[in-house]
């Protein structure tokens, strides 16, 4: 049977993919397949919903290098007899996909935002013009390739236990060397989850002046997120703090926007919250037409003034 | 050693606006531009070339606009341009601009390195790399913070979502960048005059023997409705703060 074959680099992301995969399966009659390469934990795999998990003990998979992994999972593909491909959007995700649709002749969305049968055929969601449009999409090659946006998705406990499946791989040792690797060791903040978000722009002037923010994010029990240049480029806060395009996506009940001009990729993540507040000195920002309350001011005379009206 | 950069057109992003009616986007008569992080591939091929010599020579593949549109990147710095140009390219995949970057590539002699932005300013699909590696037969390295080139040998600092990551491979090869490698420079107005008189070779998919693949069916691409209130306080002052913390409060979103 032709089957939807799953994979991630990480495997929390799998195992999501996997129970979005049993569902998409059901509908669409195809099976449910899993490649546990390169996991530490393929046993893991065992009851996630999918009938049979392809592994692999070949050396080449050790590290993850994009253009091999194109080429093991364009072979596992072969074996499973896959009609779709779902990969975990994460970088290393999105180089993977578009190399192994590449070398499959097949079409490939990434960042799917939303995934569902609809007459027979899979349609997806994604950002476009930057994140100002939500395209919905669907892929006319017989073979589709599919980057999932991690999140969609959850775990599931099936009692079916798969058939783990020992393939051998044909694999070329990668030209790409790795030389080091450091963790970013982030912390375990939770912006997408977060109820309230005090998201900081380049209205700051000084990394010290966030203070301001992160005191008014306690008085209102939320998380301090930031827009892309104070993470990349000034490197005042960690990079799993961006909210946007390529950060997090957020949907609190209350986000206030300090000092953010407005532009599309940002607002795209936070698009989904209830209230937004914004406080900028600029009358004619963009972020006005997303707020439905706004100060039009320098955040630094009205944001500790806001701190000290919600302390009361 | 010559480098290429691919560099997109794109509508100016800043200047889409969305029809209230419908949610449409209105596209019409937008200037057209190079996309932001295309500029960043771009200004580290200047200075790859700077360092290591060679041609910085700029591909991409769009509509007859692209002529013009084109300007930008010579005026930034590159040496020569290769366009593929046809009207097909609207509604195309990313595999058919791959492909055509691809054989437009393959005229060039003597390519070490291929850049591209890790996305397109509109798009961001960030498959246009990877698919044109594959074609080409050629290593990969993405997302790329930090660049090196020496003596045939490019090392790099990739920036992937929970680690940096070096890595060491030789020339030629396809590199993505971030956005935050370099700041990209403002060209000068003699730079901007001069752009016009550097080379450009023209092609049409039927010269390169490309075909335009549509394997993606749009069936809609609106934006999502945003119900805003739109409740703008002018001052700044302390009325202001409490008139806003009042109307949180109404809502329930904050207590005193
Ligand atoms: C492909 C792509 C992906 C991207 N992805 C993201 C993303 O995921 N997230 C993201 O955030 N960006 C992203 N960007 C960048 C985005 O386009 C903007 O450049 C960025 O969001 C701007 O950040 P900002 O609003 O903090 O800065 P600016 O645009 O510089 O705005 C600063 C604002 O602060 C106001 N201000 C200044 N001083 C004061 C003051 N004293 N008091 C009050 N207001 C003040 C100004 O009026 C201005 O409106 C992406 C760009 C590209 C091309
Ligand atoms: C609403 C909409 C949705 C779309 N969705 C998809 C989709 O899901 N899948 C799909 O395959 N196609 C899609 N397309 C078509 C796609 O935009 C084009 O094929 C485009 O040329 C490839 O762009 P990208 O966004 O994939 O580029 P990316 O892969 O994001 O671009 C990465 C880099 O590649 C370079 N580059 C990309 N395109 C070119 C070019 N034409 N010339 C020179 N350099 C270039 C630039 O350096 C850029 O920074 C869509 C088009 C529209 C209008």
């Amino acid at each position: 049977m032709a089957a939807i074959l799953v994979f991630s680099e990480r495997d929390d992301i799998a195992w999501q993919l996997l129970g979005k995969a049993a569902e998409l399966g059901r509908e669409m009659g195809l099976g449910v397949a899993a490649a546990a390469l390169g996991s530490a934990d393929p046993g893991g795999y065992a009851n996630r919903g999918a009938q049979k998990v392809y592994i692999s003990k070949n050396e080449q998979l050790k590290t993850f290098e994009a253009s091999v992994y194109a080429e093991a999972l364009s072979q596992v593909a072969k074996q499973a007899d896959a009609a779709v491909i779902l990969i975990g959007s994460t970088r290393r995700g999105k180089e993977l996909a578009g190399r192994l649709a590449q070398k499959l002749g097949a079409g490939c969305i990434s960042d799917a935002g939303s995934l569902e049968v609809k007459d027979g055929r899979l349609v997806c969601t994604r950002n476009a013009l930057g994140g100002a449009t939500v395209a919905t999409q669907t892929i006319t090659t017989e073979l589709q390739v599919i980057a999932v946006s991690p999140g969609l998705g959850e775990p599931i406990e099936s009692p079916e236990t798969a058939e783990m499946v020992e393939v051998e791989l044909a694999l070329k040792p990668s030209a790409v060397k790795v030389i080091a690797r450091s963790e970013k060791g982030q912390g375990a903040v939770d912006i997408e989850g977060a109820e309230v978000l005090v998201c900081v722009g380049k209205g700051f002037t000084r990394q010290e002046d966030l203070k301001m923010a992160e005191e008014l994010a306690e008085v209102l029990g939320g998380l301090v997120a930031c827009t892309k240049p104070l993470a990349t480029d000034e490197k005042w806060l960690p990079e799993d703090r961006v909210i946007g395009l390529s950060g997090k996506s957020g949907k609190p009940n209350l986000a206030i926007c300090l000092g953010i001009s407005g532009q599309v990729q940002f607002t795209v993540g936070i698009r989904d919250a209830k209230t937004i507040v914004a406080v900028n000195q600029d009358p004619n920002a963009f972020i006005w037409q997303m707020a439905d309350y706004g100060i039009v001011g320098d955040l630094y005379e009205v944001v500790p003034r806001l701190t000290a009206a919600l302390k009361g | 050693m010559n480098i290429i950069v691919c560099v997109k057109q794109t509508v100016d992003l800043q200047q889409v606006r969305i029809r209230k009616e419908t949610r449409e986007p209105v596209l019409d008569n937008i200037p057209l531009t190079i996309g932001n992080i295309d500029k960043n591939a771009l200004e580290e091929a200047v200075r790859i070339r700077d360092k290591v010599g060679g041609k910085v020579i700029a591909v991409s593949a769009g509509s007859e606009q692209l002529t013009d549109t084109i300007k930008e990147a010579l005026a930034m710095g590159a040496d020569e341009a290769i366009l593929v140009i046809s009207t097909e390219f609207e509604g195309a995949d990313s595999g058919a601009a791959a492909a055509a970057l691809a054989q437009a590539i393959k005229r060039v002699e003597d390519y070490g390195i291929i850049l591209l932005g890790e996305g397109s300013a509109d798009n961001y699909s960030g498959q246009v790399g990877p698919r044109l590696a594959e074609i080409l037969d050629l290593p990969q390295v993405t997302y790329v913070s930090s660049l090196e080139v020496e003596n045939g040998t490019i090392k790099a600092v990739r920036n992937l979502d929970d680690c940096f990551e070096t890595v060491e491979v030789g020339v030629p090869a396809v590199v993505s960048v971030v956005s935050e490698i370099n700041e990209p420079r403002i060209p000068s107005v003699t730079q901007i005059l001069k752009a016009g008189k550097k080379p450009k070779q023209v092609f049409k998919p039927e010269d390169l023997g490309i075909e335009i693949t549509r394997s993606i069916t749009t069936l809609s691409n609106l934006a999502p409705d945003q119900d805003r209130k739109r409740i703008l306080f002018q001052e700044g002052t302390d009325k202001d703060v409490a008139s806003l913390v009042s109307a949180l409060e109404a809502e329930g979103l904050v207590r005193r």
